[in-house]
């Protein structure tokens, strides 16, 4: 008798394993890389272009690499030189703010993170948080500006990098929601000028890029204002991107009313309720449950739209290391910059995607 | 008790408690404010454009442009009109848009596909390009690419050769093209007089089908058709096989088709990032069809290209399109940070012309009406489709 005919005898059947072809790493490499020659050659094809690829670019970002030195030296190098980001981090992250007054937008941030880690908890959304908020923005807005309780004013044409790129983010967002609602009321309204007034609004800014819409508040929006009156430029950029997250934000709100069952409003019209208490009371809490997350995306791209701002000559962080890159010590480093930059842009816009999912996932099975 | 309540609500309602009245008033004093706002912002401005003293109107379209743009696919020169140096950015947006738009559907419609592979490097690499390219902003992304030609490729002297005929340098990409010949023009029109047979030949298909019930391969004849037609004129035509290769004179290449530094990176970054979206776009409307629809299929004795056409196809399509419309908009908006790179779109021929006559609000508002055209356009012919689609599936 052969020997492993032998073992299975001794063995009882339920002891047995199954072959290590199957199971462990061998069987899970069966299954999902070599089942069938297409995927055996489609893996095999992949492998190829990864080792291409992925050793000479960590050759590149780490081991060749410099970290902290001067631009000549770099230039020397034949790796990566992140000293373009070690050496420049403040003035990329800051801009042109007075180089001692920093700390004040690096609290406005830590605030803001601590707000928005405070918030992601659901049982923490309740009237106490909208205050926080509230009093959390205006103590933002106060120490970026100052000029109260013996803080240094600081002219907001001084204002850039990462600090404008998050309040030009997160004020449109705050700003831009009310006006979107209520375009999105007026859109399902019975009365026809306003539902024509907003439509007309709605379909017009979704039909055109955000740059026209800066274009419009850098040279044609000074126009508008009577004589004397000036309005800076990095408002009158918040107010072009206010204008334009709205009417997104209005179509994703008319989405979830259209969620509405009617019964809702003949419920809410049984009760006696008029229209402001039926939308206030009934609909619009239900309504905006419903669109949380799509309204994160909003946030998503408004948050990466803002970098826009470059093209009307706003210092946001993506300014910030162009300037950088045009002083003549570090030109050539591009690459590195703006991967420094996109991990930025990335690890936000990934987290807010994770919670934007995550809460979908919630609040689908708690429906 | 019910008499009297319905006689003094039905006799006298007071003029607040009307809902006809009501509404009308509410519609009333909005048109009135936005009428005022509006006449308040139209008297700043004529007063501000006064003061100023620039001329309002569309006149300054006739006078000479006076800048040199760099591509244009129409004879150009800085002595022509705004008018047409704005008709060359308008094709240029066209052109990239279009172009875009076309490798944007393939590479997503790959990546989707690749999303929901069995294979788990290929899925997970997919995954993964996805969240990346999705998450970084289509601006820096440009960027990186443009500082990618400039900075990190060669001069034309060492340029990259990765296959025979095709150059990429810090000058752009060069490729072999055949040198045009009459013959091509001809096989143009063989091509598209093969679609319009096809059209035909497809709704004869189907006619027969359904008196009949006879199936024609109608995809086999198709590929034939598309593909044996343009031969056919091409051996006619002589075959002509004369190939135009870039070859290095100096400091650059001559010959060939040489695409611009700016045209590569803009086309790059749009698709690398809209592709993303796409391919979401598509992983989604592959999932709404349940594997139970192909198990039917399969069921009725369907086979595998039947299934796809049949079956998963015309119910994926109907949750894939209206969102890749608005995918394909959103390039065809985002085309216009070019003016950031320096590729003379219409927004940035516009932008010059802004600076160069003052005439700020007759800019904008062309550049809004040129998008806001392009947007009904593209949706109104999508909606058609769509609907189309939509009587398909019954």
């Amino acid at each position: 008798m052969d020997p492993l005919k032998q073992k299975l005898i001794e063995k009882k059947a339920s002891e047995v394993k199954p072959p290590v072809t199957i199971i462990g790493p061998i069987g899970w490499a069966r299954a999902n890389l070599f089942a069938g020659w297409v995927n055996s050659i489609l893996t095999i094809v992949t492998l190829y272009l990864l080792w291409k690829i992925v050793p000479p670019f960590i050759k590149w970002a780490f081991f060749n690499s410099l970290w902290y030195s001067t631009g000549t030296e770099c230039h020397k190098a034949g790796g990566a030189c992140w000293s373009v980001i070690s050496k420049n981090f403040r003035f990329m992250i800051f801009g042109f703010y007075p180089h001692d007054l920093q700390w004040r937008p690096l609290m406005a941030m830590i605030i803001l993170v601590v707000l928005l880690f405070y918030s992601r908890n659901r049982n923490h959304w309740k009237k106490p948080l909208a205050y926080a908020w509230i009093a959390g923005l205006i103590i933002m807005g106060l120490l970026m500006k100052g000029g109260l309780f013996g803080l240094t004013t600081v002219e907001s044409t001084q204002w850039g990098g990462l600090p404008l790129t998050l309040l030009l983010a997160i004020f449109g967002l705050t700003a831009a929601y009310p006006l979107g609602v209520l375009l999105a009321l007026g859109r399902q309204s019975r009365l026809p000028a306003i539902k024509t007034i907003c439509i007309i609004y709605i379909e017009m800014i979704r039909g055109v890029p955000l740059i026209s819409l800066l274009f419009m508040s850098s040279v044609v929006f000074p126009l508008f204002l009577p004589e004397g009156v000036n309005v800076n430029a990095i408002l009158r950029a918040q107010a072009a991107i206010i204008l334009f997250t709205a009417a997104y934000i209005a179509e994703v709100v008319r989405g979830g009313l259209q969620g509405m069952s009617r019964g809702q409003y003949e419920a809410a019209e049984s009760l006696g309720l008029n229209y402001y208490q039926t939308m206030r009371l009934v609909i619009l809490p239900q309504a905006l449950k419903i669109v949380i997350p799509p309204s994160v995306s909003i946030l998503i791209s408004a948050f990466k739209d803002t970098s826009l701002v470059v093209i009307i000559a706003l210092f946001d962080l993506l300014k910030t290391t162009q300037s950088v890159l045009s002083d003549p010590k570090w030109m050539g480093f591009s690459a590195e910059a703006y991967i420094f930059i996109a991990m930025i842009y990335f690890f936000c816009c990934f987290f807010m995607s994770n919670y934007s999912r995550r809460l979908e996932r919630e609040l689908s099975t708690s429906n | 008790m019910t008499k009297t309540n319905t006689k003094v609500h039905s006799d006298k309602v007071s003029f607040w408690y009307d809902p006809g009245k009501r509404s009308f008033l509410y519609q009333v004093g909005t048109l009135l404010m936005v009428g005022l706002l509006g006449y308040y912002l139209l008297s700043n401005t004529l007063s501000n454009l006064e003061r100023q003293s620039i001329a309002t109107g569309f006149g300054f379209l006739q006078k000479e442009a006076s800048f040199e743009i760099g591509e244009s696919l129409i004879s150009y020169s800085a002595a022509d009109r705004y008018a047409r140096a704005l008709f060359v950015g308008m094709l240029n947006t066209l052109l990239v848009s279009f172009i875009g738009i076309v490798l944007t559907v393939i590479l997503g419609t790959f990546i989707g596909v690749a999303r929901l592979s069995k294979n788990w490097l290929v899925k997970k690499l997919a995954a993964v390009y996805i969240e990346i390219f999705q998450d970084i902003p289509v601006l820096l992304q440009l960027f990186f690419w443009y500082a990618f030609f400039y900075e990190i490729l060669p001069s034309p002297r060492e340029a990259l050769n990765p296959f025979a005929g095709f150059f990429m340098s810090n000058r752009g990409i060069v490729f072999t093209v055949p040198v045009l010949d009459q013959t091509h023009i001809y096989m143009a029109v063989a091509f598209i007089i093969g679609w319009i047979f096809i059209f035909f030949l497809r709704s004869w298909a189907k006619a027969r089908q359904e008196k009949t019930g006879a199936l024609f391969p109608i995809v086999k004849v198709s590929v034939g058709i598309l593909i044996g037609l343009p031969l056919l004129v091409w051996l006619l035509g002589g075959a002509p096989t004369q190939m135009d290769v870039p070859v290095l004179e100096g400091f650059n290449f001559q010959g060939g088709l040489n695409v611009s530094p700016e045209f590569s990176a803009l086309l790059l970054g749009l698709v690398l990032y809209t592709a993303a979206f796409v391919a979401e776009v598509v992983r989604a409307g592959i999932q709404s069809v349940s594997h139970g629809q192909t198990e039917a299929a399969m069921s009725l004795g369907l086979k595998p290209g039947l299934i796809l056409n049949l079956v998963i196809l015309p119910q994926a399509l109907r949750v894939i399109i209206p969102p890749l419309t608005s995918q394909m908009l959103n390039l065809a908006k985002n085309s216009s940070l070019a003016v950031a790179i320096g590729y003379p779109d219409f927004v940035s021929v516009a932008g010059t012309t802004i600076n160069q006559t003052g005439q700020a609000i007759e800019g904008v508002a062309m550049i809004m009406a040129v998008y806001l055209c392009f947007s009904l356009l593209t949706s109104a012919f999508m909606n058609w489709y769509n609907k189309n689609i939509a009587l398909v599936e019954r």
